[in-house]
């Protein structure tokens, strides 16, 4: 059993202090925005989980894509991790948008493109944990994700397309040109738009913390299931 | 010097056995076709499909119709394969495996477009309105290629697992949603006249969709199969 590398002790005190920072940031340094007030300080926790979301199943699917190629464990192990963490930060993403929207929708839930997308995603990869369990012998668990992880990232995008088509929007799009129905939208000052990107800074210093955690985790549970096999030999 | 059996030859070849096989057990397209005529009974009452609401719903009736008689003869279709050591005497022949692929999709293909045939003149006899147009027949064509094209290489992953029964459709509806978003508009706006030249983008974007889909599945299947 190795103990925690230094470098990773090192991350976790950054992420704590930086999260705690972000955390000050969006109650004392963004300013209030003026129709929406309080409840819009949700938003830069919202885009930042939502971006770590994408970011852990983009990360599947490459991870995918060379577990096929090389067919080293190592890379289901990465697969796996990215899902996990991807399926809580688009729970959180969702969770948000839902407290976000109750007061300015009036509704906690409409059939937007967007949050329609975002729990279709969030199914997909519920499907591929139980894909994962239900599969016992190793090797064919690691295929099979694999090409699930890879399947499941390409037909998200084409969801979203496909609902965008026909659906006008009301999600407001602050970065870029939003569309004309949207509710909910506001100008970014300076401040505002200083405080969401260092969320989401932040948030993806706590995406390679967790992920590190979790392949760590991956290996030693790899390493017990070795010493069952040699015991029971 | 090469003995390798010939792409197409292998595809024609599996297509052949699988077509057969239905002949002569004639289990699976009968199975569907109950499934199905049970699912529009069901609709039937639960929806109170009148004369008004049929109009908006009944694209999606038959799209959800056609998928989950699609999942039982896909989930039917690779089990048999799996069940009785078939699909290892298949990977045993020497040929290419993305022609297994390509031959078992369409059979399956072939399955569910014999089902939509009979369903669609049952559906026009029973509410007395005819849905058959070349429009409908036309999306139908292309959604359910996109649709066994994903389904089949998901189906031959959920036979392998413990969890069979219950994990193909799990897999194959959150994957499929943009085949079905397209197929039902599209099916919809045939089925209220709209003209064929307005529809052409809903049309295109299936195709896109099933060549997507199509050469993903086709790329990622060696890995299903290999032991």
């Amino acid at each position: 059993m190795k103990s925690k590398p230094k470098w990773l002790k090192i991350l976790d005190i950054i992420t704590i202090i930086s999260f705690a920072l972000a955390t000050l940031m969006v109650f004392f340094y963004a300013p209030l925005e003026r129709v929406m007030g309080a409840v819009q300080k949700v938003f830069y926790f919202h885009v930042s989980a939502g971006w770590v979301g994408m970011l852990s199943f983009m990360i599947a699917a490459i991870a995918g894509i060379a577990y096929l190629i090389k067919k080293d464990s190592k890379w289901d192990l990465v697969g796996y991790s990215a899902v996990e963490i991807g399926i809580a930060f688009t729970m959180i993403n969702v969770i948000t948008g839902s407290i976000w929207a109750r007061p300015i929708w009036n509704s906690w839930w409409t059939w937007d493109p967007r949050l329609t997308t975002a729990t279709i995603m969030e199914l997909v990869y519920f499907a591929y944990i139980m894909l994962r369990q239900g599969i016992d012998d190793p090797e064919r668990r690691n295929r099979f994700s694999a090409v699930y992880a890879i399947v499941g990232f390409i037909s998200v995008p084409l969801t979203f397309f496909s609902i965008r088509i026909f659906d006008r929007t009301i999600h407001p799009v602050v970065i870029g040109s939003g569309d004309a129905n949207a509710i909910g939208s506001f100008d970014m000052t300076p401040l505002m738009l200083q405080t969401l990107l260092f969320s989401i800074l932040v948030f993806s210093i706590l995406f390679v913390d967790l992920m590190w955690h979790r392949i760590r985790l991956g290996q030693y549970s790899n390493e017990i299931e070795e010493l069952k096999l040699r015991i029971q030999d | 010097m090469e003995h390798k059996t010939s792409f197409f030859k292998a595809i024609k070849a599996v297509i052949w056995k699988d077509l057969i096989a239905e002949l002569r057990s004639k289990e699976l397209v009968s199975g569907m076709l109950v499934f199905s005529l049970l699912v529009i009974f069901i609709f039937n009452f639960s929806l109170e499909l009148s004369p008004s609401t049929r109009a908006s719903v009944t694209a999606g009736v038959l799209w959800v119709t056609i998928i989950f008689a699609g999942t039982i003869g896909l989930n039917r279709s690779m089990a048999v394969e799996k069940d009785r050591g078939c699909l290892d005497g298949l990977l045993l022949a020497p040929v290419d495996r993305t022609a297994i692929y390509f031959g078992k999709s369409i059979a399956n293909w072939i399955f569910m477009l014999i089902v939509a045939a009979i369903i669609l003149p049952v559906y026009s006899i029973l509410y007395n309105h005819n849905v058959i147009s070349i429009g409908l027949v036309f999306v139908i064509l292309l959604g359910s290629e996109g649709y066994v094209a994903i389904g089949t290489l998901l189906a031959s992953m959920a036979v392998q697992a413990r969890t069979r029964d219950i994990l193909l459709p799990i897999l194959l509806f959150p994957v499929v949603i943009p085949i079905l978003i397209a197929s039902v508009k599209a099916s919809n706006g045939f089925l209220i006249g709209v003209a064929f030249n307005e529809l052409t983008n809903w049309i295109y974007l299936l195709a896109a969709y099933d060549v997507i889909f199509t050469s993903v599945a086709f790329m990622v299947f060696d890995a299903v199969v290999e032991e």
